[in-house]
């Protein structure tokens, strides 16, 4: 049985509110679960409130408002305003799809510290591609207009085999848009990135190279433009320290309310996360099953058991080690220890046998309902 | 990036200088970041109002806490508070 007792239970410091999973964009690489048409209950207003309080009255103080698109949410104004008065740092995580200098604007009024933009790549034509929606123009136009009502302007982009040759553009680009923060996030592999991994994965070669450049780029920017470079694990020795720990900093809560130690969590057997509409944040942080369930060192195997690493990367991603090795307990197979580590060689093999087929052999599965419900085996599902 | 000793300095308008009741620590809040401050380092940016300049904010806190010589340490803080963007001086 995993957990353990006698484990000093650090308070929440990030709150990650998925407002919803509705999304007018497609991402082949959506971190949402790939079956989140499953999921159609969202949380209402006051019940958002009442975890923004509860988390807040523990400790947490950076939010972020995501989903899906948090924009879909009629009330994100009012949960912004709410955010501030409890002296949250709030963090609005977008496609900037629909958002308007209008809504910019009453968003600072209510006290909104940030806005994160995605753009999918440095031209119109890819970036419309791979959002599934005509986007392109919007989102630079968004850009321009969060910098100008003073907010620090952080652009994201997520990195994968479609658009890593464009590297140099996308820096250009980031620089033209007077970014203060580039995150340059390597894809990670679960969800919908899971799904289309074949076609997303880049080469070794191709990562090595757009590392280098991104690197001669950080050095040419320092001082006016930070860059978050989130690592492609699959190309590490050594797995991320996921999460900082499990349980220690984060808190995710999905749409419909299940409290989540990771966002990928849900897809884990047996974990039963629970649900803000039963328990409040402080019972779940600290006694419910989930939240204990990989807290400390008591639950692993061999080798991170004995890893003279395992207080530094906690033995890396619990979910990661299920999808690829159907052991949650597993170390994480990007881990060069890992018995298993030979399933990532297989995958980047895969990968790489798939890049000469045609794009009408195996397409990617773009993050809709339709595709959700078919991953799911939902036959209909109320909306 | 050194301190330019006549320029007034500001605290960035893009972090957010913060009391934090549960940590009992004043924090530096920015996107998708937090920095945990001592007390020392918390009251030198408290300092930092985009009025005073570097000599102005040594003798303030001298005066504060009753003592003389922080000229250096207080320098060595905002240069890497300069350096990390919590500051900046126009």
């Amino acid at each position: 049985m995993a957990g353990s007792t006698n484990i000093n239970i650090t308070p929440p410091r990030w709150l990650l509110a998925e407002l919803t999973y509705a999304c007018p964009l497609q991402c082949p690489y959506c971190s949402n679960p790939v079956d989140y048409a499953k999921y159609p209950n969202e949380l209402s207003t006051d019940d958002w409130k009442r975890v923004l309080g509860e988390a807040r009255k523990m400790g947490a103080v950076q939010l972020g408002f995501s989903g899906g698109e948090p924009l879909t949410r009629k009330d994100l104004v009012e949960l912004v305003k709410h955010a501030r008065e409890l002296g949250y740092y709030s963090n609005l995580i977008t496609s900037g799809y629909g958002l308007t200098e209008e809504k910019i604007i009453q968003l600072k009024e209510a006290g909104l510290d940030h806005i994160q933009v995605s753009i999918q790549a440095s031209t119109q034509e890819l970036n419309d591609h791979i959002a599934g929606t005509a986007s392109f123009h919007h989102k630079k136009e968004v850009a321009h207009l969060v910098k100008k009502h003073g907010y620090p302007m952080v652009l994201c982009v997520v990195i994968h085999r479609e658009n890593i040759h464009q590297m140099p553009q996308i820096l250009a680009m980031a620089e033209e848009l007077g970014a203060d923060y580039l995150e340059l996030a390597n894809t990670q592999y679960y969800g919908w990135a899971h799904t289309n991994r074949d076609l997303l994965l880049p080469t070794k070669e191709q990562f090595e190279q757009a590392e280098q450049i991104a690197q001669a780029f950080k050095e040419k920017v320092a001082g006016k433009m930070k860059i978050y470079y989130v690592v492609p694990d699959y190309y590490e020795d050594r797995p991320k320290a996921c999460m900082n720990g499990w349980g220690t900093t984060f808190l995710t809560i999905a749409p419909d309310g299940v409290a989540l130690p990771c966002h990928s969590a849900r897809d884990l057997p047996g974990l039963d996360c629970p649900n803000v509409n039963d328990y409040s944040i402080q019972e779940i942080w600290q006694e419910s099953k989930a939240f204990n369930f990989f807290r400390g060192f008591e639950w692993m195997k061999e080798p991170c058991r004995n890893c003279d690493e395992k207080e530094k990367d906690f033995g890396g991603c619990r979910c990661q080690a299920y999808l690829l090795t159907g052991d949650m307990y597993m170390a994480d197979p990007v881990c060069s220890k890992s018995p298993e580590h030979a399933v990532i060689q297989q995958a980047v093999d895969s990968a790489k046998a798939t890049a000469s087929l045609a794009s009408d052999e195996k397409p990617l599965v773009f993050r809709n309902s339709r595709n959700s419900k078919a991953m799911s085996s939902v036959v209909d599902t109320a909306v | 990036m050194t301190i330019n000793p006549d320029q007034p300095i500001l605290f960035s308008p893009l972090h957010r200088l913060q009391w934090e009741e549960a940590q009992q620590k004043t924090v530096i809040l920015y996107p998708e970041g937090m920095v945990e401050l001592n007390q020392s380092s918390a009251e030198i940016l408290k300092c930092c109002d985009g009025i005073r300049n570097l000599a102005q904010i040594v003798s303030e806190l001298e005066q504060k806490f009753s003592t003389t010589g922080l000229t250096n340490d207080i320098t060595a803080f905002l240069e890497v508070a300069l350096q990390n963007g919590w500051i900046n001086q126009h």
